[in-house]
């Protein structure tokens, strides 16, 4: 079963389209990054997903329709907003006793293990940590749920860098495994590059790039060129072309690797230059304006 | 709004080996209600602090009248009026106090959680929509009546042992005063009060703020007012009459003529004003409620939309 599957979702405010059409099916067991620049559209994409704003098409998320379904959804799907949205009031000790009092599949020891290797206090209010300690006590809560799906929208958000690390070393160690899947939208792409298994472009509503990371290893190749081979190289059709020290950087895709060693060093891009490549080379966007 | 077919056939996880995992309604209640009592802790701390205050001047009250400087002899009242004034005094005061704060907290009950974006939080925990608005109506509707019945019994309990300590101690009988009183039948005629009047009769008033909060986006308390004052106006205007005027102010006053008899004081202890069934087929009541209803059903859809403000 596909644990998220859209066709055709749409989503309007007034005239602004902020979901024109999307199609994607999130197989169970990924770990996908939604990545695009603001504005592309991740959060109401995820927002439908979670049942938390209606839209047109078909959507199934675990099976059920999110929109009308989203309380039982909730008992399956845990999602992190951003970190601001823990109750600033409340006291760690009340939001281990109601969130374990209203979920069924809360596993109170186990959010207690996870705070134990933090320094958060048990009666501390969530108004006196820091930025970083609620992130910790977020994500404590959902990884003691346990759900099937979980979702990120930009979970690391003004977190400085340790924390950002520690974030996503817990995610994958402590909670990952193969019949959870997580869905993970953010725009800082290199610290998540390294743990996702797919990766999903999205810009003014569309998706428009989407392939696992065994295929962008196969299937695009980054090459430096020498200035005097840069006419040889153009001729294999680069998708993306940009300056650096010492030559220019080609971007390929689909073209044999042993051809293309010929031409200069060869390496398998990041995702931040294939999002560069992808999203600066969209009609009606000039390029490199989607840094 | 939404144009959702099933031609994605698929069934629902829990068909998939998870163990069915439904917390009862019960107990989601308590815990949604438990939330609002951390969250919103004047609900008990106002009436509880009042109370405070009511005993530290009933104490000073007591100690004056001890040493013979008592005010109260010098008014011409009958001997129950004199001995019960202090004590209807005491339950008006925090009847008042858990009143104002039922209308704030309800002014703020879906605003708070927009404007703080931890709405959030709370939509990604499997509670419906319907059972938090719920939890929420039955802060104003039961808990703070029942809060307000508990805290008032207990005051007043605590005052009759403070005149009979100095009753006694000026070598007087304490029968009197206690006969006199009768604190039992005033206590029921209070609960059948905040019963009848705060939580049905008043339904509707906080339902509505209820509904405000859980639609305006800055400024609730405005927004509660402006639509109630305007409709008011635009009938004193086009038809020069008032009776939305006149239905609020009867609404407001607590709808005397329904809840008690014609000529009855409220919390007279004779009890021949306690009329429940006169107050059960009052039509105002039943048109209360369901206007209370339908505010909530509306409260309950705009929280399904609303997001962070």
């Amino acid at each position: 079963m596909a644990c998220i599957e859209a066709r055709g979702l749409r989503k309007a405010f007034g005239t602004t389209i902020a979901l024109d059409g999307i199609n994607m099916r999130v197989e169970e067991g990924r770990i996908l990054g939604l990545i695009g620049p603001n504005g592309a559209g991740k959060t109401t994409a995820l927002d439908a997903i979670l049942g938390l704003t209606p839209y047109q098409g078909q959507l199934r998320t675990l099976g059920r329709d999110p929109w009308n379904e989203r309380d039982q959804l909730m008992r399956d799907v845990c999602f992190i907003a951003d970190v601001a949205v823990l109750p600033r009031w409340a006291r760690v000790s009340q939001l281990l006793d109601y969130v374990g009092g209203v979920h069924p599949r809360f596993n109170r020891a186990k959010a207690e293990g996870f705070l134990a290797k933090t320094t958060i206090n048990r009666t501390s209010k969530v108004r006196e940590l820091s930025k970083g300690m609620v992130t910790q006590l977020h994500l404590a809560l959902v990884m003691a749920i346990d759900a099937r799906l979980l979702v990120l929208d930009e979970p690391t958000l003004g977190l400085d860098i340790l924390y950002r690390k520690q974030f996503y070393d817990s995610l994958l160690n402590d909670y990952f495994d193969h019949n959870r899947t997580i869905v993970v939208a953010t725009h800082q792409v290199e610290e998540i590059e390294h743990v996702l298994t797919d990766v999903m472009f999205i810009d003014r509503g569309r998706i428009v790039f989407e392939c696992s990371m065994d295929d962008l290893e196969s299937r695009y190749a980054e090459v430096k060129v020498r200035p005097e081979q840069v006419a040889a190289a153009r001729a294999l059709r680069p998708m993306y072309e940009h300056q650096a020290i010492g030559g220019s950087i080609l971007l390929f895709d689909g073209v044999d690797r042993q051809q293309l060693a010929a031409l200069g060093e060869v390496r398998t891009p990041g995702i931040a230059d294939l999002f560069v490549a992808v999203i600066g080379s969209q009609p009606g966007r000039a390029q490199g304006a989607a840094r | 709004m939404n144009t959702q077919s099933n031609a994605i056939p698929d069934t629902p996880v829990e068909a998939q080996g998870f163990a069915p995992a439904v917390i009862p309604e019960s107990r989601l209640l308590h815990w949604l209600v438990q939330r609002e009592l951390w969250e919103n802790r004047s609900i008990y701390i106002a009436p509880l602090a009042v109370a405070g205050l009511i005993l530290f001047g009933y104490l000073s009250n007591a100690i004056h009248t001890w040493f013979g400087l008592g005010i109260m002899s010098a008014r011409q009242l009958t001997e129950r009026e004199m001995l019960a004034q202090p004590y209807d005094f005491a339950a008006l005061l925090i009847m008042g106090t858990t009143f104002i704060v039922g209308v704030f907290y309800c002014l703020d009950a879906l605003h708070g959680e927009r404007r703080d974006r931890s709405i959030l939080f709370w939509k990604s925990l499997p509670v419906s929509d319907l059972m938090t608005v719920l939890s929420k109506a039955s802060i104003p509707l039961v808990v703070l009546p029942l809060l307000t019945f508990a805290i008032t019994v207990v005051t007043q309990w605590i005052m009759l042992l403070m005149s009979s300590a100095v009753f006694l101690a000026k070598g007087q009988s304490v029968t009197t005063l206690w006969s006199q009183l009768s604190l039992s039948d005033s206590w029921l005629g209070l609960l059948y009060h905040l019963v009848t009047v705060h939580a049905l009769w008043y339904a509707p008033i906080f339902c509505w703020l209820l509904l405000v909060s859980a639609w305006a986006r800055r400024a609730a308390i405005l927004w509660a007012a402006i639509p109630v004052l305007a409709i008011a106006l635009v009938e004193k205007i086009a038809f020069n009459t008032s009776y939305f005027g006149a239905m609020l102010a009867n609404r407001m006053g607590g709808g005397a003529e329904a809840v008690v008899a014609p000529g009855g004081v409220p919390m007279d202890p004779t009890m021949t004003h306690l009329t429940p069934v006169h107050f059960l087929s009052s039509a105002g009541l039943w048109i209360g409620l369901l206007i209370a209803a339908a505010f909530l059903a509306g409260a309950v859809r705009l929280r399904r939309y609303q997001g962070p403000i």
